[in-house]
C-alpha cells in the first residue's frame, strides 16, 4: 500500500510545482501528412495508406489546414509564432508507431512564449505557455490474452493504425508555481480553459473521453523556503477534468510521504487509475531516452508570412473574459443564472446549443439541471455525456412544437444518452409522442370528470385551481403522453 | 577516445539490433576508422557557417485538407507477418500502457 | 544476340512508330537476352515475362488503334528493386524485404506505365542502396558484363549492367552518393542524377532522404534525356519536388556543339589516388570538349575535400532513422517470434537477421552521429559542411556553365577486393558525392576504355535545374567518341561472349 499524507498537512511544508502537457487532436478532414480521413470509430486499418502506415518509399506532405490550426491555437494562447521552423524526427521504437519515429517538432516549435489566465474561486492565475508544436498521433494497440487485458501479462497485441498520423498539437506549460493548495484546481481550470478555447476556435472535438484532448501532468514538490525544484513524475493520459485534479492531488500526497520519509522521489512515468484515484509507476525514466532528434529531411521548412499570421489572428474568437461578458448580456441572464452555467462547466455547451436553435433559457435549463444531474450520477464531466448540443436543441425543438412535454423530453434525453439515436428516432422507437388525437383525450377527460363529480363541482364554482387534480388523473390515464396544457384547456372548457 | 565495444552495444540497443559481444568487438575498430576519417568535419564547421538548404529552397509545401482514398484493409495487411480481426498481430509489448 | 537489342531506345521507338517493329517482339528479344545472361550476371532479381508481354501487346494494340503514344511507348525497361511496384516484389536487395509486394506503385513506376514503357523486372542492388559494388545484396553480387569477375558499380549495379549487357535499352536507378553515375562509369553507360527534387522520390525506398534522387540509366545521352522527361517533373507526393516544367532535355542531347560553353575542371577531383588511365581518358574527354567549342578553365572547390566525410555522417544518420521502420511488425521479415518473446526482442532479432553487415555498420554509425552529445560534432557539423560545398558550387558556377571530373577514381575493381575495407569502398564515390550534398544535377557519360579494356566515365555537373546542360555536353562527347572509335563503345561488348 502506497503511503500518502493528508493534503492540508503537506501544504505546510511543500510547494507544488506543476507542468502540464496537453495533446489536442485536430479535427481536420484528413491526417497530418496524408489524405486519410481522421474520423473516429472506423473499422480497423481502413483509414490507412502507404504514408500513415509508414510503408517503405512513402513520403509525408504537410496538411496546410493543420498548420493554420496550429497558428490559430498559438495566437489564442498569446504565443509568438515562429517565422521559420521545421518538423523533426523523434526516434524511438514502439509498435504503435509505423515508422519508429514520430514526426514532431523539436527546438523550432511553431508557437512559443505564451500565456493564459485562468480563474479559480474568483482568483486569477497566469499559466505560462512554453510552446505549442505540431506532431502526429500513433496507432492503437489492443492487448490480448492475459488476465486483465492490460499490457502486463498480455500474450500479444493487435494494432489498428487508423489513428496513426492524425494531427496533434502539443501544448506545454512552463512550471506552474505559487498556486499552493489550489494547484490541482488551477490545473483543472487550465485544462477546462484550453478545452473551451479550442472548442471556440473550432479546431478540435476536444472530447477527453475519446482521447481527442489528453493531458499529461508533471508534478513535483519543493520544500517551502527552498529554490530547488524537486524530482518530478509524469502522470500520463489523464482522461477527464476530474482526473486531472485527482491525479495531481494524489501525486502531491504520495510524493510528500516519500520526502517526509527522507527518501527520493523517483523520476518516472506514472499511470492514473480512475477507479481508486491513485497512480502507479510505468516506465522508469532514470535512464533518459535518447530520441536522436533531427530536422525531418522529407519536409520543407514552414515559414508563415506576417500577412498570413495576421489574417489568422483576425479569425480568432474574442478573448474568454470578454466573450463571457458578451454572452451574459446577449442572453439576459442574471449573475446568478450565468454563474451557474460557468461553474457547471456548461458555457461552451449552452452556447453551442443556442447556436443550434434553442433559446438561452431552454439551453441553460437542460444543461445546468437535467444533464448536470445525469453527469454527476455517472461521475463524468458534462461534455463527456454522449449527447451533443445539437441533439439537446433538437429535444427542445420537439417540446416547442408540442410533440413532447417536459417529462417525455427527459425520457428522450435518456434515450439519446443510452445510445438509441437521434431525438426523433428515440421518440419514434419509444413511442413517446404526446397524444394529439383529440378523440382519445376527450374520452379520458370525460371519464375523469364523471369519476370525480365533487372536484368537477368545485371547478364549476370557480375554483379553477382544483383542475390540477383532474389534470393529473388524465395524464396518468394517458400514461403521460399528453400535453398537460392542452388537458387543462379541455377540462376548463368543459366545466366553465 | 573512440568507440568501445560497450558503446557499440549501447548503440545497438538504441537501434534495436541485437549484436553479439563478438560483433560489438569486431565493429568497434571498424567504426573508429570511419569516425577518424569523418572527424575533420567538425574542424571546418565553425559557428558562422550556416546549415545547408534544399538546392532550390522551398518553404510552406502544404497539401489541401482533402480526404483521398485509403488502402483497403486487405491491402493494408497484405504484408503483415501476422494478423487477426483486421489488425496487425504483434508480440506482447513491454513497457508503458 | 538479336542485333535489334544493340539499337538505342529512340531508334527502337521510331521503328515501332513506323510499324516496323512491335513492342511484343522487342520485349521477347529482351526476355531471351535476360534468360541467356542473367544466370551469369545476376542482374534481375525478378522478371515477369507474361506480364511484360501482356503490357507490350497492350501498347501494340493501342498503337494499332491509332492512339497517339509517348516517345518511349513500348520500350522495355528495368527498374531498380528499391522502387515500389504492385506487380513485382520490392526487396531492396535485402533479406528484410524478401518477397514483399507493395500495395502501391512509386511515382516513377506509375509514370513509366502511363508513358507505355514495359516493365520487365526489378534489378539487383546493394542492400538498401548501401554500397558501390552491388556486393552487399542479400541475393548475391551482380557482375560487370565487361568482365564478370568485376563489380558493376553500386548501388545500382543491376540497372547499369542490364543496360550495358543489352538486356533492356533503359533502366531506372536511384543516386544517393553516386549509385547511378558510378555504375554508369564502370559499365560504359550513361547515368544521370537529376537536380534534387527533379524526379519524385515517392515510392523509392529511402536510404538518405536529403540525398536520394531517382534518375535514368541508358546507353545514349538522348535515351537518358527521353527517359528523364518521362519520369521527371512535379509530384505533389514528394514535398521536395520542384514545381517547374521539365526543360526540353532531348533537344539538348542533340545539340551539335559546345560553342560559348564554359567548362570548369575541378582541381580537387583528380591527381593522387586516381588511376592513370582514368586521368588519361578524362584529359582526352576535356580536349574533346575544347574541340567542340567549349572554353575550359580550372576551378577550385576546396570544401569538396570534406564532402566524403560529411556524407558518411549525414547518409548513415538519415538511413538509421529511415530504416527504423523495418522491425518485423507490419511487413517483411519477422524473426524469433515464438509466442513468448516480447515485441522488443522480436524487433532486435528481426533487425539482426534481416540486415546485412554493411547496413548494420551504417545504422550504428548513424545512431552514433545523432545521439545525445555527438549531434553537434557530427551530424550538425556535416550539415554545415554541406553548405560550404553548396557555396563552392555557387562560386564555380558563377564563372562556369558546367564542371567536369572523372566519375570515379578507378575502373571496375574485382569482386571481393574491397569488401573488407569500408573506407576503400567509400572512396569509389569521392567525385560523385559533392552533387548529392549540394543537390545540383550531375551525370556520367562514357569516356573510353582503360588499357585493360574497362570503361572510364566523365562526370559532368550543372547547377540546380540546369539538367539540360548535362545532356548537351553528354551528347556532344558521345558523338565525338563514336566518330573516333567508329561506333558506340558498347558495340565492342555486343560482339563479346559474356561468360565466367
Amino acid at each position: 500500500m502506497t503511503e500518502t499524507i493528508p493534503y492540508d498537512d503537506l501544504l505546510t511544508r511543500y510547494e507544488p510545482v506543476l507542468g502540464l502537457e496537453v495533446h489536442v487532436e485536430l479535427n481536420t478532414n484528413s491526417k497530418m501528412f496524408c489524405g486519410c480521413p481522421t474520423t473516429f470509430g472506423g473499422d480497423p486499418n481502413t483509414q490507412v495508406c502507404p504514408v500513415c502506415l509508414g510503408l517503405p518509399g512513402s513520403l509525408p506532405v504537410i496538411n496546410g489546414k493543420a498548420v493554420e490550426s496550429a497558428i490559430r491555437i498559438g495566437l489564442a494562447l498569446n504565443c509568438r509564432i515562429a517565422q521559420w521552423c521545421r518538423m523533426a524526427r523523434k526516434n524511438y521504437f514502439y509498435p504503435d508507431m509505423t515508422k519508429n519515429f514520430q514526426t514532431s517538432q523539436y527546438d523550432e516549435p511553431i508557437a512559443f512564449d505564451g500565456w493564459v489566465d485562468v480563474e479559480v474561486d474568483g482568483e486569477t492565475y497566469r499559466v505560462e505557455i512554453e510552446r505549442a508544436h505540431m506532431e502526429e498521433d500513433a496507432g492503437k494497440a489492443l492487448h490480448m490474452g492475459g488476465a486483465t487485458g492490460r499490457i502486463h501479462g498480455a500474450d500479444y497485441s493487435l494494432i489498428d493504425y487508423n489513428r496513426a498520423g492524425v494531427p496533434l498539437i502539443e501544448i506545454v506549460t512552463r512550471p506552474v508555481r505559487g498556486a499552493g493548495a489550489k494547484a490541482p484546481e488551477v490545473a483543472r481550470a487550465y485544462v477546462a480553459h484550453l478545452r473551451d478555447l479550442l472548442r471556440a476556435l473550432g479546431v478540435s472535438d476536444v472530447r477527453m473521453e475519446q482521447g481527442s484532448l489528453r493531458c499529461d501532468a508533471n508534478v513535483s514538490l519543493m520544500p517551502i523556503g527552498s529554490d530547488v525544484l524537486g524530482t518530478r513524475t509524469e502522470t500520463k493520459n489523464v482522461n477527464s477534468l476530474r482526473s486531472v485534479e485527482r491525479a495531481i492531488r494524489y501525486e502531491m500526497t504520495r510524493q510528500a510521504a516519500i520526502l517526509d520519509g527522507g527518501a527520493r522521489v523517483k523520476q518516472e512515468t506514472r499511470h492514473f487509475h480512475e477507479s481508486d484515484g491513485t497512480t502507479s509507476p510505468g516506465r522508469s525514466k532514470e535512464e533518459a531516452e535518447d530520441y536522436r532528434y533531427f530536422a525531418e529531411p522529407d519536409l520543407m521548412p514552414i515559414a508563415p508570412s506576417r500577412e498570413w499570421v495576421e489574417e489568422l489572428r483576425a479569425t480568432l474568437p474574442e478573448p474568454p473574459a470578454e466573450h463571457r461578458r458578451r454572452l451574459q448580456t446577449d442572453w439576459g441572464f442574471s449573475d446568478i443564472d450565468f454563474g451557474s452555467i460557468v461553474s457547471s462547466g456548461a458555457l461552451g455547451l449552452v452556447e453551442a446549443t443556442v447556436a443550434a436553435g434553442a433559446t438561452p433559457a431552454a439551453a441553460r435549463k437542460w444543461w445546468v439541471t437535467e444533464l448536470a444531474r445525469r453527469a454527476n450520477e455517472a461521475g463524468v464531466e458534462l461534455d463527456e455525456l454522449p449527447i451533443t448540443p445539437a441533439q439537446v436543441a433538437a429535444v427542445q425543438g420537439l417540446v416547442d412544437a408540442g410533440k413532447v412535454n417536459d417529462k417525455l423530453a427527459r425520457q428522450v434525453i435518456e434515450g439519446v444518452l443510452a445510445g438509441e439515436g437521434e431525438p426523433a428516432a428515440v421518440v419514434a422507437a419509444r413511442g413517446l409522442a404526446v397524444v394529439s388525437d383529440e378523440g382519445a383525450l376527450t374520452v379520458a377527460v370525460d371519464e375523469v370528470i364523471a369519476a370525480n363529480p365533487d372536484v368537477a363541482a368545485k371547478i364549476r364554482d370557480g375554483k379553477v385551481a382544483a383542475a390540477g387534480a383532474l389534470i393529473g388523473q388524465v395524464m396518468k390515464a394517458m400514461k403521460g403522453q399528453a400535453d398537460a396544457g392542452k388537458v387543462r384547456e379541455m377540462i376548463l372548457a368543459k366545466l366553465t | 577516445m573512440g568507440i568501445t565495444a560497450d558503446d557499440v552495444a549501447r548503440l545497438g540497443a538504441l537501434a534495436r539490433i541485437r549484436l553479439t559481444e563478438q560483433e560489438c568487438h569486431d565493429l568497434a575498430p571498424e567504426l573508429n576508422v570511419i569516425l577518424d576519417s569523418v572527424r575533420s568535419v567538425s574542424e571546418v564547421a565553425g559557428p558562422d557557417v550556416p546549415m545547408a538548404t534544399h538546392a532550390i529552397p522551398l518553404t510552406n509545401v502544404f497539401r489541401d485538407d482533402v480526404v483521398t482514398p485509403s488502402l483497403t484493409q486487405d491491402q493494408a495487411l497484405s504484408g503483415a507477418p501476422d494478423q487477426e480481426d483486421g489488425r496487425f498481430r504483434v508480440p506482447q509489448i513491454l513497457g508503458e500502457e | 544476340m538479336d542485333p535489334l537489342l544493340t539499337k538505342p531506345a529512340h531508334e527502337l521507338a521510331a521503328l515501332m512508330a513506323d510499324g516496323a517493329l512491335t513492342s511484343e517482339d522487342l520485349t521477347r528479344a529482351c526476355l531471351a537476352r535476360i534468360e541467356e545472361l542473367n544466370p551469369t550476371l545476376n542482374v534481375f532479381l525478378s522478371v515477369d515475362a507474361e506480364a511484360a508481354l501482356e503490357a507490350a501487346r497492350g501498347i501494340d494494340a493501342r498503337r494499332a488503334a491509332g492512339e497517339q503514344l509517348g516517345p518511349l511507348a513500348g520500350i522495355p525497361v528495368g527498374v531498380k528493386d528499391n522502387f515500389c511496384t504492385t506487380d513485382h516484389p520490392t526487396t531492396c536487395g535485402s533479406r528484410m524485404l524478401d518477397g514483399w509486394i507493395p500495395p502501391y506503385d512509386a511515382t516513377v513506376v506509375a509514370r513509366l506505365r502511363d508513358a507505355g514503357l514495359v516493365i520487365v523486372g526489378k534489378t539487383n542492388m546493394d542492400e538498401f542502396a548501401m554500397g558501390s559494388s552491388t556486393e552487399t545484396s542479400f541475393f548475391g553480387p551482380t557482375r560487370n558484363p565487361w568482365d564478370p569477375d568485376r563489380i558493376p558499380g553500386g548501388s545500382g549495379g543491376g540497372s547499369a549492367a542490364a543496360v550495358a549487357s543489352f538486356m533492356v535499352p533503359l533502366a531506372v536507378g536511384s543516386d544517393t552518393g553516386g549509385s547511378i553515375r558510378q555504375p554508369g562509369s564502370v559499365t560504359g553507360t550513361v547515368g544521370v542524377k537529376p537536380t534534387y527534387g527533379g524526379v519524385s522520390r515517392y515510392g523509392l525506398v529511402a536510404m538518405a532522404s536529403s540525398l536520394d534522387q531517382p534518375g535514368p540509366c541508358a546507353r545514349t545521352a538522348l535515351d537518358a534525356a527521353l527517359l528523364q522527361q518521362v519520369i521527371g517533373g512535379y509530384d505533389g507526393h514528394d514535398s521536395a519536388s520542384i514545381n517547374r516544367p521539365v526543360a526540353d532535355l532531348a533537344a539538348a542531347a542533340t545539340a551539335q556543339d559546345l560553342a560559348g560553353l564554359r567548362v570548369g575542371v575541378v582541381t580537387e577531383l583528380g591527381g593522387e589516388g586516381y588511376e592513370p588511365d582514368v586521368l588519361a581518358r578524362f584529359t582526352e574527354a576535356v580536349d574533346l570538349l575544347r574541340a567542340a567549342g567549349a572554353e575550359v578553365v580550372e576551378v577550385s572547390c576546396p570544401a569538396f575535400r570534406y564532402a566524403l566525410p560529411a556524407y558518411y555522417l549525414i547518409q548513415p544518420a538519415e538511413l538509421s532513422s529511415n530504416l527504423a521502420r523495418f522491425d518485423g511488425m507490419r511487413y517483411g521479415l519477422r524473426a524469433g517470434d515464438d509466442g513468448v518473446r516480447s515485441a522488443e526482442e522480436v524487433m532486435n532479432l528481426t533487425r539482426d537477421e534481416g540486415f546485412g553487415k554493411e547496413a548494420k555498420r551504417r545504422i550504428i554509425i548513424g545512431t552514433y552521429a545523432l545521439s545525445a552529445g555527438y549531434y553537434d560534432a557530427y551530424y550538425g557539423s556535416a550539415q554545415k559542411v554541406r553548405s560550404l560545398i553548396q557555396a563552392d558550387f555557387d562560386r564555380a558556377f558563377e564563372s562556369c556553365d558546367v564542371l567536369v571530373s572523372p566519375t570515379t577514381p578507378t575502373v571496375a575493381f574485382r569482386i571481393g577486393e574491397r569488401t573488407a575495407d569500408p573506407m576503400a569502398m567509400y572512396m569509389a564515390d569521392l567525385c560523385t558525392i559533392p552533387s548529392n550534398m549540394a543537390g545540383n544535377a550531375s551525370a556520367s557519360f562514357p569516356a573510353g576504355l582503360s588499357s585493360d579494356g574497362l570503361p572510364v566515365g566523365l562526370q559532368v555537373m550543372a547547377p540546380p535545374m540546369e539538367d539540360a546542360r548535362l545532356y548537351r555536353v553528354g551528347g556532344v562527347v558521345e558523338r565525338a567518341l563514336d566518330e573516333r572509335w567508329g561506333g558506340p563503345l558498347l558495340a565492342r561488348l555486343a560482339d563479346k561472349e559474356i561468360a565466367r
